[in-house]
């Protein structure tokens, strides 16, 4: 019997689940090697079936998706998070930092705000159940995410990057942007995994893979200032997609006078 | 070297590639500006070469900026040396694949660099060169893909005459005169044109088909002067070339947790050094899984990775790693190569996004009472 895996949706955009939809002929292979329970983004529904691998997407930001983890979990054996909602809360997950809930802004941006349900916070998956492996970016990067279901078909626990962005900059030929031009980039403190996309391109890194393995935000925040950020700003820098994740957090709470 | 150089004069400067390519060399890569510094791209001709420039080098920090002449070679460096050349970033090593039967074959990568002509290696490259060399092709198992791309470079030296803020080339004993060998034909660059001499017999054989003048007592003299000029303007140093008693007496120093405050660990220092070797090997399985490719890519004492032992790491935190990379640099290559590791470029200070300086660090660590050889 092939092995059976789902794909699940939680508080995203879908755009990790992308990763699978645009693979092109990986994904027809990927269909030769397992089976495809649950995907309702490509097709399959079958929420509850029981999986050998389950990609969760999304954070959980209501109560429904508090109790669904749950059963997702139970019924597979392996659960893998797909992005940086998933892994670390996401970009939403900005609303943990309101004092007095997520009231405010449900009621500044919905006509209707009554059929809002949500809760205060958005959070990783890892905080409500054991998560096997996290796969971290936003989005995900696909070669990644396909790599990892081969070394689980395999058997075998998949290794993920978590050196610095910089290594894959210099690996590439990037020439260091925040060296030559003075511009903030998060490269230094931040997962590779992306190719070194954002600097390839010239532009700053903003840390959309989230901390790498021993990340020094704060020399790094020290530096930002000295490039002429104001402390908001390097607030913003690591308070953005990743915002919740320990590495980022904290420095972005020095950055804005605490925990609220 | 032993022979007298000859003169180049600059409107005929473009005879050189064209001679290189005459030679053989079908691929000339040259200096060029680009992403503001300098990289080593493919050139036609004399006019792609970054003419007029300088750099403007401090800890991290380098700016392209306009220079008082039409030099092409009034800069220092720019974050890569010729190691990207030999030892590639990233290389596929093998391929493993099951053959009819289900038994598993191994293929080697074969590598086949076409020839390629580099212009512009410094002298500070071409130790660095010569120390790749020695671990990569002198011990047991020389690297194959490593010979095939080195014998494959034909190099064109260039004299370094204005060296960046943070050379130190000359405390090392690297530059920025050219050395005796190691290098095919060699350039010192004066305002009118260029000196030139060969280091090896191909590079005389280049040389020799350009049928040149020799130069004059004056661009000699001339030349001398720029290369006095160009050692006695760098300001930083080591403290000595062999750093091993004083470095290992201070493996318990107070100093290696303050860097560790400081530094990112983020392995910049380790990719831009023309000679830091470290790498890691990986594998890319097929989705099919019918076959897997094997790669080696850089990697750095500054990743967990690189001190994982089965299931712990022995260098946990900064202050372990940058411990490790200094050591290693300046003390226990001497053992394992007979030299220190650095050769005074001063790319790991330019491009250290927080500007940690490794003169400034091993003048603080030297400042420290010795305290044994515990580790």
């Amino acid at each position: 019997m092939k092995p059976r895996i789902a794909v699940h949706k939680f508080s995203s955009c879908d755009g990790c689940q992308l990763a699978f939809l645009n693979a092109g002929e990986d994904l027809l292979e990927l269909a030769r090697q397992v089976e495809i329970v649950h995907f309702a983004e490509a097709g399959p529904m079958d929420p509850e079936a029981p999986v050998d691998i389950a990609f969760v997407e999304g954070s959980i930001s209501t109560h429904e998706e508090a109790l669904r983890i749950r059963r997702v979990r139970q019924a597979s054996r392996y659960l893998v998070t797909l992005g940086a909602c998933a892994t670390a809360g996401g970009l939403q997950a900005l609303r943990n930092f309101q004092a007095d809930g997520v009231g405010g802004w449900t009621r500044a941006i919905y006509a209707q705000p009554a059929f809002i349900e949500s809760l205060d916070t958005a959070t990783a998956i890892a905080r409500h159940v054991p998560v096997d492996l996290e796969l971290w970016g936003c989005p995900v990067n696909g070669a990644q995410v396909f790599t990892a279901i081969r070394r689980l078909l395999f058997g075998a626990l998949p290794f993920v990057d978590n050196e610095k962005v910089c290594q894959e900059c210099k690996r590439r030929g990037v020439v260091c942007v925040l060296v030559t031009r003075g511009i903030p980039c998060l490269g230094p403190v931040t997962r590779t995994g992306c190719g070194a996309l954002c600097p390839a391109f010239g532009r700053d890194c903003y840390g959309c893979f989230g901390p790498a393995e021993n990340p020094n935000s704060p020399a790094l925040a020290r530096r930002l200032e000295g490039l002429g950020l104001v402390p908001e700003a390097v607030a913003r820098r690591f308070h953005f997609i990743n915002s919740q994740a320990p590495g980022f957090l904290e420095t972005g709470l020095d950055y804005t006078g605490g925990p609220p | 070297m032993d022979d007298a150089p000859l003169f180049l004069p600059r409107p005929e400067a473009d005879r050189l590639p064209e001679a290189l390519r005459s030679a053989g060399y079908g691929r000339v890569l040259g200096p060029v500006a680009r992403d503001g510094t300098v990289v080593l791209a493919p050139i036609q001709t004399w006019a792609d070469l970054p003419a007029g420039l300088r750099d403007e080098q401090a800890p991290g920090h380098y700016r392209l900026v306009p220079g008082e002449d039409r030099r092409c070679f009034a800069w220092a460096n720019g974050p890569q040396a010729l190691k990207p050349l030999t030892f590639a970033p990233r290389e596929v090593l093998w391929r493993a694949r099951r053959d009819a039967d289900g038994a598993l074959q191994f293929d080697p990568a074969v590598a086949s660099p076409e020839p390629c002509a580099v212009l512009g290696a410094r002298p500070c490259d071409l130790a660095a060169l010569a120390l790749q060399e020695r671990h990569f092709l002198h011990g047991r198992f020389p690297d194959p893909a490593f010979r095939a791309r080195r014998e494959a470079l034909f190099l064109v030296a260039v004299a370094c005459t204005h060296p960046a803020d943070t050379c130190f080339c000359a405390a090392t004993g690297d530059g920025p005169g050219l050395p005796r060998q190691g290098f095919d034909l060699g350039l010192t660059e004066l305002k009118a044109g260029y000196l030139m001499v060969s280091g090896s017999d191909r590079g005389r054989r280049v040389l020799q088909s350009l049928d040149l003048a020799p130069a004059g007592k004056a661009q000699r003299r001339q030349a001398r002067a720029a290369l006095t000029r160009a050692a006695k303007a760098q300001t930083r140093r080591l403290p000595g070339q062999r750093l091993q008693a004083e470095l290992y007496a201070r493996l318990q120093a107070d100093h290696w947790a303050q860097v560790g405050e400081r530094c990112l660990s983020c392995g910049n220092c380790t990719a831009v050094c023309p000679t830091c070797f470290c790498h890691m090997e990986t594998d890319e399985p097929a989705l099919d899984g019918r076959d897997s490719t094997h790669l080696r890519q850089w990697s750095s004492c500054f990743n967990a990775e690189h001190s994982f032992m089965g299931h712990f790491v022995v260098r946990h935190d900064t202050r372990l790693r940058y411990r490790q990379w200094l050591t290693h640099k300046l003390a226990s290559w001497h053992e394992q190569y007979g030299r220190s590791g650095c050769v005074g470029c001063g790319r790991c200070i330019t491009w250290c996004p927080v500007g940690i300086d490794l003169t400034a660090e091993t003048a603080a660590l030297l400042a420290e009472p010795p305290h044994g050889t515990a580790s």
